[in-house]
């Protein structure tokens, strides 16, 4: 067992965690923030991916004691006084999510592209999202609506 | 009031999955729950001679271990059948027990043989490590086409054989043959595929000592069906004392039909430990567990004459059930594939003949489209090919055999009611630039590549689906649909469904449905699903039977309501209830400015009285409140139909397969939302694609699935796939009031014969079957050159 502390969505959480607890878990079993998903074992699916320090990361690939002290981000921590962030916006105009369970995923990683490429190309966006299945969509409206969001963040 | 039908409504459901909010079964807690794990088997075929529990047991947190002995002493019964086939001799199918927990023998990896609970996930794991299973490994079979030369499996049934059954008649057939110019023949392989939805399957099963009622919340697709099925063959209590739930479920694709064996082992298990149990699927048992898909060896020959008239056409199937026979295993490989093996044809004589065997290996059922792509992949592969050894345009061969008027009386089964199959052709020519293609194929080989193009027309039969007819065929249910329309007292509407969704958004194409019918705004409506204490009853959702079945069942229960509105209105305004329309959410009496508003009319209904004066706003013969319920039965299936093109380039070289165009035009009738159809065509594209290029499901001969992993099974990334060209023709159903036909399995049928069509064509022929990896599309292209060499 060991400490740790973060600071999730804003706000600081200090708990007690096996140390083989992974950074997935700690969110989903510790802290209730169950909109983090799993939907592999072996860090394929993407639909577990959070910001650390404001950069993607599967979190199924840290455990929560590598990561301790850092800013997580997961997507409870997307809105703004009640209000979507753009990228949440874009898939909900554009019909970018279906059965909803890859979403999570899909938009934190989606955010982190243009965080790192402001205009990204249809090839960069498909390219950058290789690691995030999406059994619904095709990807077709994901690609759309991360296009869509560029021109609004 | 502007109709929501037809319009780009944006979805109600999505603002919870985008902040976090949505609730899947594994997201749900309960109080002093337990965590269950399942100990399956590591051998494919294997009889149990000894389960020793007693180490596992001292481990520590474990609260109960329970075996295939208890679960029989409990007379807990097994998983089964939907559907009872009859084979061409007239015997019926043969079917082997299937018990939640193996007892005597194991018959795939992955059947489960113990259950292990524990006060904590980790514990449950450690304990799980120490139960001890003493197998006697026997040969396992797992061929597709050898199965019935193999070892028998199930005690009992000869050749490992299901049924041999058959779909219409040998002799035309023959006489048809006898006629034939030519005959052109395929042996195709539909490979087996893994439906991999997102959320992995998961139960949470509480039980209520006090009302000794079971909740079952699960990833299922039908929560009434899977109460059925629990309380009438698995025994685990009587449906009034079984709630099942169905929260947010993260993608089913047909692999959430089933009742599984988690489901009734921790009902069962609930009620015995009297605590709440866990348990979520890791991937790579889903990947062993979870229902697979098609799995089909086939030989078939078509018929023809020299100008292109098709005349006959044969089809014998070898068809993988695995290990067991469940929900729509039976049906799949029959009455949902064979009746579409002659495809969007006039052929006078055709059968189809199926022998469905058990292997060692996963169980196979519907998954989407479910028969009907196997059907499809093999017409349409025959189709290409007569047309490539008659020399006559694949458009044009397939344009001289459509039918030409509606009411289709199709071969086999079906008569199709509407359509327009040349139409539907023409259109998706011009959208993919079918004349353009040679001058592409052109720059291809300037390039040193090659290119193809591929054409599939298909219809499918969906809408499931009419309850005698079903059930007539062996069917063990009717698949009608029901909805219960509730408007409470101060106007707003709740509609609840035995639909389930589980993405394809009826939530919001359900209300504006409801919308449009009851002149209510979209925002005070809400559909209810997905539990069987909140609405009467429910088949389900698969074989796009959702809208064309269960959103016929809310126009009718709101038409119930109109009817009653206008009776009330007519009495609370003293005017004949036939002079009183109803329009755009008011009830208005003809030639006279009286009116109320439907708001109005449903506080009358729950409130009926006025103060001071002995009088009530209802009929003589009408009850207070206003709610209606209706169970539609369709009359017939629905037929959507198109036409689909693909266009790829290979590299030589590498043997890569590029699709560099894929141009769907699609008939579904009327669209409620396009913008929702639009994602459920990508989505089953992006599936068929999958199966044409990537995904295969690989058992090796001692039945280990080679492909138990994301790392090894390829299921098709965001950079697989060019942006889709999609469009519609549109002929209404003629057999619903909506005119409505289905969507949500088009893609994944008519995708793989399109793309292995042009991948063939590039290939100049060559057989290559699917997934059209590097590896074999490089040694197809290695063949060219040789031959082409030759040629030279």
């Amino acid at each position: 067992m060991g400490k740790i502390s973060l600071e999730v969505n804003g706000r600081k959480v200090e708990k007690e965690a096996p140390d083989n607890t992974l950074l997935s878990t700690f969110l989903r079993e510790h802290l209730q923030l169950t909109g983090t998903h799993i939907g592999c074992d072996t860090s394929q699916c993407g639909a577990c991916v959070v910001h650390v320090d404001g950069n993607s990361l599967k979190s199924c690939t840290a455990l929560a004691a590598d990561v301790n002290g850092s800013k997580v981000t997961t997507i409870e921590g997307l809105e703004t006084n009640g209000k979507m962030h753009p990228m949440q916006e874009a898939f909900k105009k554009l019909h970018g999510l279906q059965c909803g369970f890859c979403t999570p995923g899909m938009v934190m990683s989606a955010i982190d592209l243009l965080q790192k490429n402001k205009k990204p190309s249809d090839t960069e966006i498909r390219d950058w999202l290789e690691g995030n299945i999406c059994r619904c969509t095709g990807y077709q409206n994901i690609v759309a609506a991360v296009k869509e969001a560029a021109t609004k963040m | 009031m502007a109709s929501l039908v037809g319009s780009r409504v944006e979805r109600k459901e999505d603002k919870r999955f985008l902040t976090g909010k949505g609730r899947y079964t594994a997201d749900i807690n309960l109080a002093n729950q337990t965590y269950a794990i399942f100990v399956r088997s590591p051998h494919a075929r294997a009889s149990i001679k000894k389960i020793n529990i007693d180490k596992a047991l001292k481990s520590s947190g474990v609260v109960s271990i329970l075996t295939g002995k208890e679960i029989a002493d409990d007379k807990i019964g097994g998983l089964i059948a939907g559907w009872a086939i009859r084979s061409e001799d007239g015997t019926e199918m043969k079917c082997p027990g299937n018990p939640p927990l193996a007892k005597d023998n194991v018959n795939f990896v992955g059947d489960p043989v113990a259950v292990v609970i524990a006060e904590s996930l980790a514990e449950a794991k450690e304990a799980a490590e120490k139960v001890e299973v003493d197998y006697k490994v026997l040969k396992a079979v797992t061929s597709t086409a050898d199965a019935m030369n193999g070892d028998t499996i199930h005690e009992g049934i000869d050749k490992n054989l299901c049924f041999d059954w058959l779909l219409g008649d040998r002799q035309k057939v023959k006489e048809a043959f006898d006629k034939a110019d030519k005959v052109i023949s395929i042996d195709i392989i539909n490979n087996r595929l893994i439906p991999n939805a997102m959320e992995p399957r998961a139960c949470v099963a509480d039980y209520n000592a006090a009302s000794e009622e079971i909740t079952l919340y699960t990833t299922s697709q039908n929560p009434h069906l899977s109460r059925l099925i629990m309380s009438a063959f698995g025994n685990v209590a009587p449906e009034h004392k079984l709630r099942v739930v169905a929260p947010d479920v993260g993608g089913g694709f047909g692999s959430k039909i089933n009742v599984y064996n988690e489901d009734i082992v921790c009902s069962w298990a609930a009620k015995k430990i009297n605590r709440a149990i866990k348990w979520v699927a890791e991937r790579s048992e889903s990947f062993l567990t979870d229902i697979h898909g098609r799995d089909h060896v086939t030989h078939a020959e078509l018929a023809v004459t020299k100008d292109g008239k098709f005349l006959g056409f044969k089809n014998e199937t070898i068809a993988n059930l695995g290990a067991y026979a469940r929900v729509f295993g039976t049906v799949t490989p029959t009455y949902l594939f064979g009746p579409c093996a002659t495809g969007v044809y006039e052929i006078p004589a055709a059968y189809t003949n199926v022998k469905a065997v058990y292997t060692n290996t996963a169980p196979v059922d519907a998954y989407r489209g479910a028969g009907r792509p196997e059907a499809t992949y093999t017409i349409e592969r025959l189709v290409e090919k007569a047309s490539m050894e008659l020399g006559i345009d694949k458009t044009e061969l397939r344009i001289k055999n459509f039918p030409t008027a509606f009411p289709f009386k199709q071969t086999l089964v079906h008569t199709v009611d509407s359509g327009d199959y040349v139409a539907g052709m023409e259109k998706a020519k011009q959208m993919a630039d079918y004349k353009g293609f040679e001058a592409r194929r052109k720059e291809s080989e300037a390039k040193g590549k090659l290119r193809g193009i591929g054409v599939t027309s298909y219809f499918e039969a969906c809408g499931i689906a009419p309850s005698a007819a079903v059930m007539s065929l062996g069917c063990g249910v009717g698949l009608w649909e029901s909805a219960e329309v509730r408007f409470n007292p101060t106007g707003q509407v709740t509609v609840y469904t035995g639909s389930h969704s589980h993405g394809q958004s009826h939530q919001t194409t359900f209300a504006q449905i409801a919308a449009d019918e009851l002149g209510v705004p979209i925002e005070n409506i809400d559909i209810v699903h997905g539990d069987t204490d909140k609405g009467t009853f429910g088949m389900g959702t698969y074989g796009s039977r959702s809208l064309a079945v269960g959103g016929i069942a809310i126009v009718n229960a709101c038409k119930k309501i109109v009817e009653k509105g206008k009776r009330v209105t007519a009495k609370m305004l003293e005017a004949n209830p036939e002079d009183v329309e109803f329009k755009d959410g008011e009830f208005v009496v003809s030639k006279s400015n009286k009116k109320k508003t439907i708001g109005e009319v449903a506080f009358a209904c729950y409130l009926p009285g006025v103060r001071d004066e002995m009088k009530s706003p209802l009929p003589e013969g009408d009850e207070p409140g206003l709610k209606e319920t209706s169970f539609y039965d369709p009359s017939n299936f629905s037929f959507p139909a198109g036409t689909h093109i693909a266009e790829v380039e290979i590299d030589p070289e590498t043997g890569h397969v590029k699709l560099e165009k894929y141009t769907a035009c699609d008939d579904f009738g009327r669209i409620i939302n396009p913008m929702v159809v639009e994602g459920q065509v990508h989505g089953g594209l992006a599936q068929g694609i999958g199966q044409a290029l990537y995904e295969n499901a690989e058992y090796d001969e001692t039945g280990q699935l080679m492909t138990g992993s994301y790392m090894d099974y390829t299921m098709p990334r965001a950079d697989n796939f060019p942006e889709f060209n999609i469009g519609y023709t549109c002929t209404h159903a003629t057999t619903n009031p909506l005119g409505v036909k289905g969507c949500g399995e088009a893609g994944a049928i008519a995708a793989p014969p399109t793309v292995m069509n042009a991948v063939i064509d590039a290939l100049g022929g060559q057989e290559v079957t699917m997934p059209a990896t590097a590896e074999k599309v490089w040694k197809a292209c290695k063949n060219l050159k040789k031959s082409n060499a030759k040629a030279a």
